[in-house]
């Protein structure tokens, strides 16, 4: 079979290549590591092994040289881990904590930060949600002080991911007192004295360290301040479309594979005489089941490859994080449905699945938050 | 005349009882109510992780409250069918879908059965210490080979003497572990279809009867559900049930019940739900204003409370039926159906409403969505529903 554009048959070579490695090296313990509430971290060393973590990154930090098509193929197949924590954790590292580095930082920051980030040395997290500014990023609070040879950080943030494990987190804190976007700058504050995290439980993704991150006296040095002083509010807007992206991605790996464990089920598990996919009603659940995951891919794919050409795919970007979040969920609820009092059971997949995919219309902007800016882009 | 003012107030904060029910249940309401917040409710998330414990049937049959009811004679209350309605609801205050789920099963599924079908000495051996709740109970039906297909189970109870002896497995069994007798589904005679079928009343300490495991679940933590297995357990002739052959009609109509007591938990736990909500989107704050005074908020609340009101006079007029004797198996699977999924809808808009702190432990709602989610596969799934709807018009 042809690849999909935008994928071409190298990317499906690489395809191929990253699930192997995911279901020999990574599956087999995601179950424990779902019990755990925790994933090693030797995890992000191994896929370093691989150059996983470097795949869109250029050369000269340790990475493959690629783009966001090369990544892309990671991040969807990442869903065959079996744990949406584990594959958030890889994501928060990948997708979101390395990116501004790379975007915005000094050739000295990469050199400290991004490649050994790619070596899966140094682990990253991004922090910007805060307790009372979820959403509304305008109301951040976490504040930069002005001190000799950098700053004072005071404040805290919440479901942070790679929070407990993270060795440096990109932080998005107020460096004036100003209100709204205004004022906002990044610092790349390093785990150590005055930084405390507590690990969250949540409904899923239980292998990722969720954390509340407190920061008490925090000092940074000026060598750590990542862009431009108070022009963070666009440091965060850079990312959002390719975060938001890999979400969409990450659900129709996730898509894909949940509906065809759920047919197989179906043909194997028999009620009244018969396989329940001979039941018209399973059937056609199925049919549907199988249609919203081909409608995601496309939505998404779109998506993506408008993004990767370069064009402004705002619009196109945030209609697939928003349709591909919920359908996800969906689909996972119904396959927890077809698989009937075994989908209750951890004992199966499926209902870790859908308890992951609860956090796709919350996470990366609310699904609400996705319809404010549709409103805005068309003009309403 | 009355005047304009008088005429068109709004009165929503009035207290409206619904007709079903009389001052004597509300009293019921307020006691049960006082006994749930004080006693149960500060324990749930410990038992959260440790099942709760038997000493809340024991503390329950003490103050009246597993037979409300039940025949004065066997130590009940002798209420009518509303009175454990009115427990359905008020339980869900306790935070534990579980909690709520290892009573009704005691309570509402596995007793009701006992004082219809069963014999005196029964009665006497067991539902007396149920409703003083020294006794807990269990009821077995689905096996891992057989859900939804109840006709498909493969336990078998052979005659052997003057007694059974009973062989197979059961799965998904609430109280499971720490039921004492199980009122057991078995297949007597495999070629008789729906006439081959006989209840037992098993002793969970007789020899062969084995708890194999718990089970893991997505919600309904606190509750024990097990897996058991029946080897070669060897039963009396007066451990059956009812009358041999008869296993598959009494399971039927005892279903029924277990429905509707089951769409008035979910009806009160969506409310409960919905409540704790609208609380914290007045206190949250976003765009320098409560979330609740966005339209899309307020809009979602309005759409649950209207669910909400649907499912609540569905369960209210079909149990004023159920009461009153009709025996109306399509308006019950309707209730149930519709109950479910409102339960199961209105948790997950309230985690989305909540944002971020919805997919969090801590703030419950991750947890009402968890336990919620049971009830629609749990006495029958959606589509085990909408067959029976189906087919009631002749389909």
């Amino acid at each position: 079979m042809s690849a999909t554009p935008p994928f071409t048959d190298e990317h499906e070579e690489l395809r191929s290549s990253v699930r192997g490695f995911i279901e020999r090296e990574l599956s087999p313990d995601a179950q424990s590591w779902e019990a755990e509430e925790w994933f090693p971290d030797e995890v992000f060393a191994k896929l370093a092994g691989q150059g996983l973590l470097g795949l869109k990154y250029p050369a000269e930090y340790g990475g493959e040289g690629g783009d966001y098509l090369h990544e892309a193929v990671l991040v969807e197949e990442l869903a065959r881990i079996g744990s949406g924590g584990t594959a958030a954790g890889i994501g928060a590292h990948v997708n979101i904590a390395t990116p501004p580095i790379w975007k915005f930082g000094s050739e000295e920051q990469k050199q400290r930060y991004l490649a050994p980030a790619i070596r899966g040395e140094k682990i990253g997290a991004l922090g910007i949600t805060e307790p009372d500014a979820g959403s509304d990023v305008a109301s951040l609070r976490t504040t930069a002080t002005r001190v000799d040879g950098g700053f004072l950080v005071n404040g805290s943030k919440t479901y942070i991911t790679n929070g407990v494990r993270a060795h440096f987190i990109v932080t998005a804190v107020k460096t004036t007192a100003e209100g709204g976007h205004n004022g906002i700058s990044f610092l790349i504050i390093d785990r150590g004295e005055g930084v405390s995290s507590s690990k969250l439980r949540k409904l899923g993704w239980n292998a990722s360290d969720t954390a509340t991150i407190s920061f008490e006296d925090v000092f940074v040095g000026q060598e750590n301040l990542l862009g431009p002083l108070h022009e963070g509010f666009k440091l965060i807007m850079a990312n959002f479309q390719w975060e938001r992206l890999a979400m969409a991605l990450g659900a129709v790996g996730a898509m894909q594979l949940a509906y065809e464990r759920t047919a197989q089920y179906a043909r194997e598990r028999t009620a009244f005489g018969r396989p329940i996919a001979k039941h018209q009603a399973i059937r056609h659940k199925l049919a549907d089941l199988a249609a919203s995951a081909h409608t995601a891919r496309c939505v998404t794919y779109d998506a993506l490859r408008r993004f990767c050409a370069g064009e402004q795919a705002l619009r196109e970007v945030t209609i697939a994080k928003l349709v591909t979040q919920r359908a996800c969920f969906e689909l996972m609820d119904e396959c927890l449905q077809i698989h009937g009092g075994a989908g209750y059971m951890r004992e199966y997949w499926v209902e870790r699945a859908a308890r992951d995919a609860r956090l796709g219309p919350i996470g990366g902007g609310s699904d609400e938050i996705m319809r404010e800016i549709l409103g805005r882009l068309l003009d309403l | 005349m009355a005047s304009t003012e008088t005429v068109l107030k709004p009165d929503h904060q009035a207290k409206r009882k619904h007709f079903i029910f009389t001052d004597e249940h509300e009293a019921l309401r307020e006691s049960i109510r006082s006994f749930v917040l004080k006693e149960l409710t500060p324990h749930a998330e410990e038992w959260e992780e440790t099942t709760f414990p038997d000493s809340v049937f024991t503390r329950m049959g003490e103050l009246g409250f597993l037979g409300l009811d039940k025949p004065e004679a066997y130590g009940g209350q002798g209420g009518d069918y509303y009175t454990s309605l009115v427990l359905a609801e008020e339980i869900v205050k306790a935070n534990s879908g579980g909690l709520a789920m290892g009573v009704a099963v005691h309570t509402d599924m596995a007793m009701p059965p006992i004082l219809a079908f069963g014999s005196e000495e029964q009665k006497q051996e067991w539902v007396v210490p149920a409703i003083k709740g020294e006794k807990i109970l269990c009821i077995g039906i689905t096996e891992p080979d057989a859900g939804s297909d109840v006709a498909g189970i493969k336990t078998r109870a052979v005659k052997d003497g003057d007694g059974y002896l009973i062989n197979g497995s059961k799965t998904y069994i609430t109280n499971g572990l720490r039921a004492d007798v199980i009122v057991l589904v078995t297949k007597t005679d495999a070629d008789a279809g729906y006439d081959g079928f006989t209840l037992f009343l098993v002793p969970m300490d007789a020899p062969g009867v084995i708890r194999e495991k718990k089970l893991e679940k997505l919600g309904m933590h606190a509750s024990d559900t097990a897996l058991l297995a029946f080897q070669d357990v060897r039963v009396p002739e007066s451990a059956v049930l009812g009358q041999v052959g008869k296993g598959f009609y009494n399971i039927m109509w005892e279903l029924q019940g277990e429905r509707l007591i089951g769409a008035a938990g979910c009806v009160a736990g969506a409310q409960r739900t919905f409540e704790r909500t609208l609380e914290y989107a007045n206190e949250r704050k976003a765009f320098g204003r409560s979330i609740g005074h966005f339209q899309v908020i307020r809009h979602k609340f309005a759409e649950m409370a209207t669910k909400i009101e649907s499912a609540r006079q569905m369960v209210y007029v079909t149990a004023w039926r159920f009461a009153n004797g009709e025996y109306p198996v399509r308006e019950i699977s309707m209730a149930k159906l519709h109950a479910a999924r409102v339960a199961v809808e209105v948790a997950d808009e309230c985690i989305q409403i909540h944002g971020g702190a919805g997919y969090m432990r801590e703030y419950g709602v991750e947890r009402a969505w968890r336990d919620a989610r049971l009830n629609r596969i749990g006495a029958g799934t959606d589509e085990i529903m909408l067959d029976v709807i189906g087919r009631s018009y002749g389909l």
